[in-house]
């Protein structure tokens, strides 16, 4: 099937099968492979991306249903010279060990702020209609669709609670 | 995964046109299809993708309640201010279930029809009527910890896996659908089937019939509780879970609607439970006896017998909380 991807800015002209996740397009075809494959099943979110500002497991999609979204991968986030707020923090309190779950991490960490600034609440907010904090308690919470099987969470936490402190400070 | 057919609707009268054919499936998030896709638990020859119709938004009804789009997201619902305020237990399921990344794909239509979590409808090299009709059921005798003590036989003992629904259920939900040339809208009680000897059918839908939306009555009141009790604290499904919205007036309970999650084949409500709660002061026996009317027909398979007392205190606590006088 032939379809168009907007990635990080680009567009691409893909003649894939249908059955390609998205996923295998961004890590197979457009040669992004930042974006990793764990479990392929929706459950270690080391595939971890973002469409249209959201956050999502892409080995969970097929390519050929975001024609026309805007898919942004952590190629997409910062770059080596120019880290993002949250890739920085990582360096800067060992949020990863191995790396492999790092890129999902971060996706999902930089889509999780902006949720939180949009002000939705988890399931560990005691009321459902006040201003979330950004307490170690919640960002467990709102997490948990990332595993790291090396199990840097203190410093993973630790990485995403200061970006939120500069970013509050900001 | 097996290859199949992929048709990109533009409205709903082609989607439901598209999806005349015995091997279609509609396809919307698609976390738990494509899930079974690659598993080959699942592999239909046309899949219509749903997510350029317009079943997005979540608007008031004349009569004060709810209209929620079949696409509008898990996340999305969740977070609605009016949700939040006035139907808190949809909320809080919605947000117990899954992770951050799954409840933004995951839509509200999707979610009701979510297939089971049955170690052995997951797993090809193993007996199972659901996926395999008349091949057995290995759940019985299996690993069968987190599967169903209510509205079981001996066909399957699967579980309905969805929070959401089991909030749905308790506020009295009802499903808006549309076939070809015709749209009804179905009560959630009457939505779901139970296993009998045809488990692989498991709700009214005909087949090519599409939810577009969900409706909420009127605001409930009350106090709404959702509790879930799970291995892990996060991204785990429900062993038990209990919706509740109560309310107590002069020392009575003049309200009380129950519904369970992790117990049965869909979200369970039992009206002889809450007819025993109404009328009566709270109290420790008043709520062993709701637990004794609830679970007088329940059966254990062995790794799920905790399940009995689990129900049991969970329903307790639930009903203490929301009975507490000042909160």
């Amino acid at each position: 099937m032939q379809f168009q991807l907007d990635v990080n800015g680009e567009r691409h002209a893909l003649d894939l099968d249908t059955r390609t996740s998205l996923l295998d397009a961004l890590r197979d075809h457009l040669g992004l492979t930042g974006s990793k494959k764990g479990c392929d099943h929706g459950q270690c979110g080391a595939c971890t991306v973002m469409v249209n500002g959201r956050r999502i497991n892409s080995c969970l999609t097929l390519a050929c249903m975001h024609e026309g979204d805007e898919i942004t991968t952590i190629e997409g986030l910062g770059r080596p010279d120019n880290l993002s707020p949250l890739q920085r923090a990582f360096v800067e309190h060992d949020g990863y060990q191995c790396g492999y779950c790092t890129p999902g991490q971060i996706c999902s960490a930089t889509a999780m702020l902006e949720e939180i600034k949009a002000g939705w609440p988890s399931n560990v907010t005691d009321d459902l209609e006040a201003q979330v904090e950004v307490s170690i308690e919640e960002i467990s919470e709102r997490m948990s669709g990332n595993l790291c099987r090396c199990s840097c969470y203190p410093g993973i936490v630790d990485a995403i609670r200061q970006v939120a402190k500069e970013e509050a400070r900001a | 995964m097996r290859a199949f057919d992929y048709v990109r609707a533009g409205d709903t009268a082609e989607a439901v046109r598209e999806a005349g054919g015995a091997e279609t499936r509609f396809i919307a998030g698609g976390t738990n299809l494509l899930d079974l896709m690659k598993l080959e638990v699942m592999a239909p020859g046309k899949l219509v993708d749903i997510n350029r119709l317009d079943l997005g938004g979540i608007e008031a009804t004349e009569e004060g309640g709810l209209r929620i789009g079949a696409l509008v997201t898990n996340s999305d619902l969740a977070a609605d201010v009016r949700v939040r305020r006035d139907w808190p237990v949809l909320s809080r399921a919605l947000l117990a279930g899954a992770s951050g990344q799954l409840r933004n794909k995951a839509t509200t239509g999707g979610n009701l029809l979510q297939r089971t979590r049955c170690y052995y409808f997951y797993d090809r090299g193993e007996p199972c009527n659901k996926r395999e009709p008349g091949s057995g059921c290995a759940a019985k005798d299996g690993m069968n910890r987190i599967l169903a003590i209510l509205g079981t036989s001996e066909h399957c003992i699967a579980t309905h896996p969805s929070d959401m629904a089991v909030a749905m259920r308790v506020l009295g939900a009802r499903v808006e659908v549309e076939g070809q040339g015709s749209a009804r809208e179905i009560a959630l009680e009457d939505f779901y089937r139970l296993p009998g000897d045809t488990p692989h059918i498991e709700t009214v839908l005909e087949p090519g019939e599409l939810i577009t939306a969900v409706i909420l009555p009127p605001p409930a009141g009350g106090r709404q509780i959702y509790r879930k009790v799970r291995d892990r604290s996060s991204y785990a499904f429900a062993l038990v879970s209990v919706a509740a919205v109560v309310a107590v007036e002069n020392g009575r309970i003049a309200k009380a609607q129950l519904a369970f999650g992790g117990l049965g084949p869909m979200p369970w409500r039992d009206a002889d439970v809450e007819d025993a709660l109404v009328g009566e002061a709270p109290s420790a026996a008043l709520f062993d006896r709701a637990a004794d009317i609830l679970l007088a027909d329940a059966k254990g398979y062995g790794g799920n017998d905790f399940k009995i007392p689990l129900t049991r205190r969970t329903l307790a606590a639930v009903l203490t909380q929301a009975t507490e006088a000042d909160q």
